[in-house]
């Protein structure tokens, strides 16, 4: 049963109870999560605590053991065009160039006819969102001659075209020297103003996080249940849940004391195996998080 | 001395025309040591059928792809001789036989395994219902059931398309299904966000993308498929360049063997050659892969 929490029009992406189990192997225990439209959520947790396991439910990729996960009004069922995707690899078609990486989704949606009589204005978006990530002279280059950078940005353009929802990176600047992360994470802060797009943005860079997130989550399996105050093997859950303001961040944010202590903050609740909150205590500061909890949970039986 | 040294050293790296006096080298060496020893054979006996010289192979050439069959039949006639009593050129006729049995075998043969391979790797219940079957299929020795193919199929035109196409069509499929299977998952999640549906994903991502690899397949199969040939040539055939290979053994026609086989590998070399301009040509992204 779901609780009240839902708002439909606030929450695009909606996630109550949603539970994983591989097999014996318990890999998501309880993830209650609500995003607003527009947030630009990062989510972080320590490798292995099914970070890229939530990434493919909320894709479709794999469906849940149980609980309720919902995408702009609708149960996800599939990978489809509601949510666009940017890997760390594989994002872009090898054999296709740039621009034919870029207008393949509008030429998807398209039935035959359509494709023709409307193949200019398929060109002229297209040729707009390569120009949006700055790659204009690159259009008629195949993905293997850009650099890494031009290959996430192109990514990028090839995902916005289709106004995507949500647009969920898994960890796409994982593969990038330090120069190019951070002018890539500008570009990207800079996309985010100018299109109030909701992202959600996998990364187990914690400063990255904190500085292009307007939200961030933190999921471990580092926490107590119920009156066991033993540490034992269990799924992941959201531990950490900071709202982080919508405000203008410059590179200079980074290098502030306030931001070294979120860090911190952030380190501590949800990276480090001996420090384990009970459920009723973890830090869950954004107004839309919630936890569902029973009273065995609370530790109240 | 040292730089003899160095040259023999795994740091030697050879400049364009040591590389090509290098590759040149043993074809020199071996035609030779042939020579040498054909030579010496015919001083002692001038009609030796063994090692024949490149004379008797000039005359054999000639006789075979210059000369209609009977031509030497009607030598001095006075009567005016029409062409079909003349007969074919047989080094013609033999090598389009032959290529028309290699082509459509290997055609019909990658196009299934294409069809095959995909089912195989797009579909989980395609999966499990076909590949136990054609792995099953792809070990059985093609050359074991070559009577059951005479059998059923005849001895004509038929049965050597079929060998080829036994003989390569299961371990194709089962390659075939191995490169899908190698696409990266997210391919098709990303298809699948940008709206495509099974049929565009199949159409527009997964072939163009296993192209390349599915000519360069069917170039490697080509030296298999050359081999069952010649084995349904030899066995049961009216022409053909191995049935020719075979019929000229009967008479230890060693003059007319050796240069068939020199055609056979230049085909081959040819063929092979083709592929790899025409993939290089048409896939540029597949050579910016550094594949």
């Amino acid at each position: 049963m779901m609780s009240d929490h839902y708002q439909q029009g606030k929450h695009v992406l909606y996630a109550e109870n949603v539970i994983k189990v591989y097999g014996a192997k318990i890999v998501l225990a309880d993830i209650d999560l609500a995003v607003s439209r527009g947030e630009f959520v990062t989510m972080v947790g320590p490798s292995g605590c099914g970070k890229s396991t939530l990434l493919r439910l909320i894709l479709g990729q794999e469906q849940q053991s149980s609980g309720t996960l919902i995408i702009d009004g609708e149960a996800i069922e599939h990978p489809d065009e509601r949510r666009g995707v940017v890997y760390q690899k594989y994002s872009l078609f090898p054999h296709l160039t740039v621009f034919d990486n870029v207008r393949l989704g509008p030429q998807f949606t398209r039935n035959p006819w359509r494709r023709f009589v409307e193949r200019k204005i398929v060109r002229d978006e297209a040729m707009k969102f390569i120009d949006k990530v700055g790659l204009t002279e690159h259009a008629s280059k195949f993905p293997a001659q850009l650099s890494g950078g031009q290959q996430q940005r192109v990514a990028i353009a090839q995902a916005l075209i289709m106004r995507p929802a949500v647009l969920l990176m898994d960890e796409p600047y994982g593969a990038l020297d330090p120069f190019t992360r951070e002018e890539l994470q500008e570009f990207l802060l800079q996309l985010w103003e100018e299109t109030k797009m909701t992202i959600f943005f996998v990364t187990h860079d914690l400063e990255e996080a904190l500085y292009l997130g307007s939200r961030l989550i933190g999921i471990s399996q580092f926490y107590f249940e119920g009156k066991d105050m033993k540490a034992r093997a269990r799924g992941a859950r959201v531990v950490v849940d900071l709202d982080l303001g919508r405000g203008r961040k410059t590179p200079a944010t980074k290098a502030t004391r306030e931001f070294g202590e979120s860090v911190r903050f952030v380190r501590h609740e949800c990276f480090t195996p001996g420090i384990s909150m009970r459920v009723i205590d973890l830090p869950l500061r954004h107004p839309d998080s919630f936890i569902t909890l029973d009273a065995e949970q609370r530790g109240e039986k | 001395m040292k730089r003899i040294r160095e040259f023999f050293s795994i740091h030697y790296s050879p400049s364009t025309a040591v590389k090509i006096v290098l590759a040149l080298l043993p074809f020199l060496i071996s035609a030779g040591v042939y020579y040498k020893f054909a030579s010496e054979r015919h001083a002692i006996n001038p009609d030796d059928k063994l090692l024949p010289l490149p004379g008797q192979m000039l005359d054999e050439i000639k006789r075979y792809a210059f000369q209609r069959e009977n031509e030497e039949l009607f030598k001095g006639s006075e009567e005016p001789v029409s062409k079909e009593d003349l007969g074919d050129i047989l080094f013609l006729k033999d090598t389009l036989a032959s290529l028309k049995r290699l082509v459509i075998g290997t055609s019909i043969s990658a196009i299934s395994a294409l069809l095959v391979g995909l089912l195989m790797g797009m579909f989980p219940w395609f999966r499990s219902f076909g590949r136990p079957f054609v792995t099953f299929l792809s070990i059985v020795p093609p050359l074991s059931i070559l009577p059951i193919i005479f059998i059923v199929f005849g001895v004509e035109e038929m049965a050597k398309i079929m060998l080829i196409i036994i003989g390569t069509s299961f371990l194709m499929s089962r390659d075939i299904n191995l490169v899908i299977e190698a696409i990266p998952r997210e391919q098709i999640v990303k298809a699948l966000t940008l709206g495509a549906n099974s049929f565009q994903i199949i159409w527009k991502i997964i072939i163009p993308q296993i192209m390349p690899r599915f000519l360069e397949m069917t170039r490697i199969y080509l030296s298999p498929a050359w081999l069952f040939l010649i084995a349904a040539e030899a066995i049961a055939s009216q022409d053909g360049l191995a049935y020719r290979i075979f019929l000229a053994r009967r008479y230890m026609n060693m003059a007319q063997i050796i240069p068939i086989v020199l055609w056979i590998t230049f085909i081959g070399f040819i063929m092979n050659y083709l592929l790899k301009v025409f993939i290089r040509w048409r896939y540029p992204w597949y050579m910016a892969e550094g594949k």
